[in-house]
């Protein structure tokens, strides 16, 4: 189990390095947007595995939130883009 | 003897579903252009979360936990695609991608024959259709 | 679509707002049901009872308007549906990943426009959705009068792989059709399938 926690921890580094590099890169709100949504969905991966490793599910409602941002988070930019051009 | 096998089988899952987190990551800076990096972003993802939540329901070892880890995927089964059609729609319609990577493109057309008959309806509203506002 | 749209579409001839009925609402009510058992890991009747309480107070006080539901529903078909629906989510991720990898900046794409056979919102949205999930593929933009799909296809390299991408969603839609449609969708698919096999043989 300790292995395949350490496999899991530098595959979601790198994940989250490369979604962090995306952010700032750019080049339009809307590759943020995705990006952002990406980076909360491997907090949610990381998440997931503390309560697997430690046998719990207290953190199932964070899972949950994330998920909900990243939602909101991206329909609300993308509505907002649109808008600026047809306005 | 059982025991083993479950945190065998539970930990395969962790690895794959940190795999897919890791193709997010790749496929957001791979791919050329916004539209593309959408399929890196929300696909792998979907399973990723399934197979976490598996691991999870596994090495718990308890049916109760089961119908609350369901609707955690449902969640995201549910709001997943709709996020991925609204930054999508956005993204084609401010032109944020590369005309190169599409190989055809039935919906150009469309667009633009609506763009025509809005340019007819309104002839002297001055253009406001600008593109580059937003990099 | 604006939620006003959709409130108007719900008015009937004489321009009254229609609300959907206790039948119409009864698959919702249920799943809310489910929901709030899930949620308090309880599923004692007590709780259940509690529960769709609070759903059908919820369902009262933030009126919808009526999802028309086709009055049939093929519980046998729907779980095969599920399992390549799984397996297709499977493939298409670990596509995702290899394409990711390997492909990168040379990876085309295209924008592919597909006209569904069926004329009804819940089956469109449902197509919608399940192409999203599945591979390769997410919905750009809907037409809703002609239940038209433009959809974003990951890696297209030719008129060949576009046309099978088509064929794909058109089989999606078949599917569901059988699962939840209509009798006439049904007998359309049916009739459909009989003069192609005709020109075939």
């Amino acid at each position: 189990m300790h292995i395949v926690l350490w496999i899991c921890g530098v595959m979601l580094s790198i994940a989250g390095a490369l979604a962090i590099i995306r952010l700032a890169k750019g080049p339009s709100i809307l590759e943020r947007v995705i990006a952002t949504d990406v980076l909360l969905l491997i907090v949610s991966a990381a998440l997931c595995i503390e309560m697997t490793v430690n046998r719990h599910i207290d953190n199932l409602i964070f899972v949950l939130l994330a998920a909900i941002v990243g939602f909101v988070g991206s329909v609300t930019v993308s509505r907002f883009v649109t808008d600026r051009r047809n306005a | 003897m059982w025991d083993t096998i479950i945190d065998v089988i539970a930990g395969t899952f962790m690895i794959l579903g940190c795999m897919m987190s890791l193709a997010a990551g790749i496929g957001m800076l791979r791919f050329p252009d916004l539209l593309s990096r959408l399929h890196a972003a929300t696909k792998p993802q979907v399973l990723g979360l399934l197979l976490l939540l598996s691991a999870l329901a596994l090495e718990l070892r308890s049916w109760s936990v089961v119908p609350v880890l369901i609707l955690a995927w449902l969640l995201q089964l549910l709001t997943a695609p709709i996020s991925a059609h609204m930054v999508g729609r956005a993204g084609y319609r401010t032109r944020h991608l590369k005309r190169e990577t599409l190989v055809t493109d039935e919906l150009a057309a469309v667009v633009a024959a609506a763009g025509e008959r809005e340019d007819h309806e309104n002839v002297t509203k001055p253009s406001t259709d600008r593109t580059d506002f937003i990099d | 679509m604006s939620q006003d749209q959709r409130l108007n579409d719900a008015k009937d001839e004489q321009g009254t707002p229609q609300h959907a009925t206790l039948r119409q609402e009864l698959p919702l009510l249920v799943g809310m049901m489910l929901v709030w058992g899930a949620l308090w890991q309880d599923f004692a009747p007590g709780n259940l009872v509690f529960g769709l309480l609070i759903s059908l107070l919820l369902v009262r006080v933030f009126r919808l308007p009526p999802v028309i539901l086709s009055g049939r529903f093929n519980i046998l078909r729907a779980i095969g549906f599920i399992g390549i629906f799984l397996w297709d989510v499977v493939r298409a991720s670990f596509e995702v990943m290899y394409l990711a990898i390997f492909r990168g900046p040379r990876t085309t794409s295209a924008v592919v426009a597909v006209e569904l056979r069926t004329e009804s919102d819940l089956l469109v949205t449902f197509v919608g959705h399940v192409l999203t999930l599945v591979p390769g593929s997410y919905i750009v933009e809907v037409d809703r009068r002609t239940s038209t799909l433009y959809l974003h296809v990951l890696n297209v390299n030719s008129t060949q792989d576009a046309e099978k991408a088509r064929a794909a969603v058109l089989k999606i839609e078949e599917r569901l059709i059988r699962i939840m449609g209509t009798k006439e969708e049904l007998a359309a698919l049916a009739t459909e399938k009989s003069s192609v096999s005709k020109e075939e043989g």
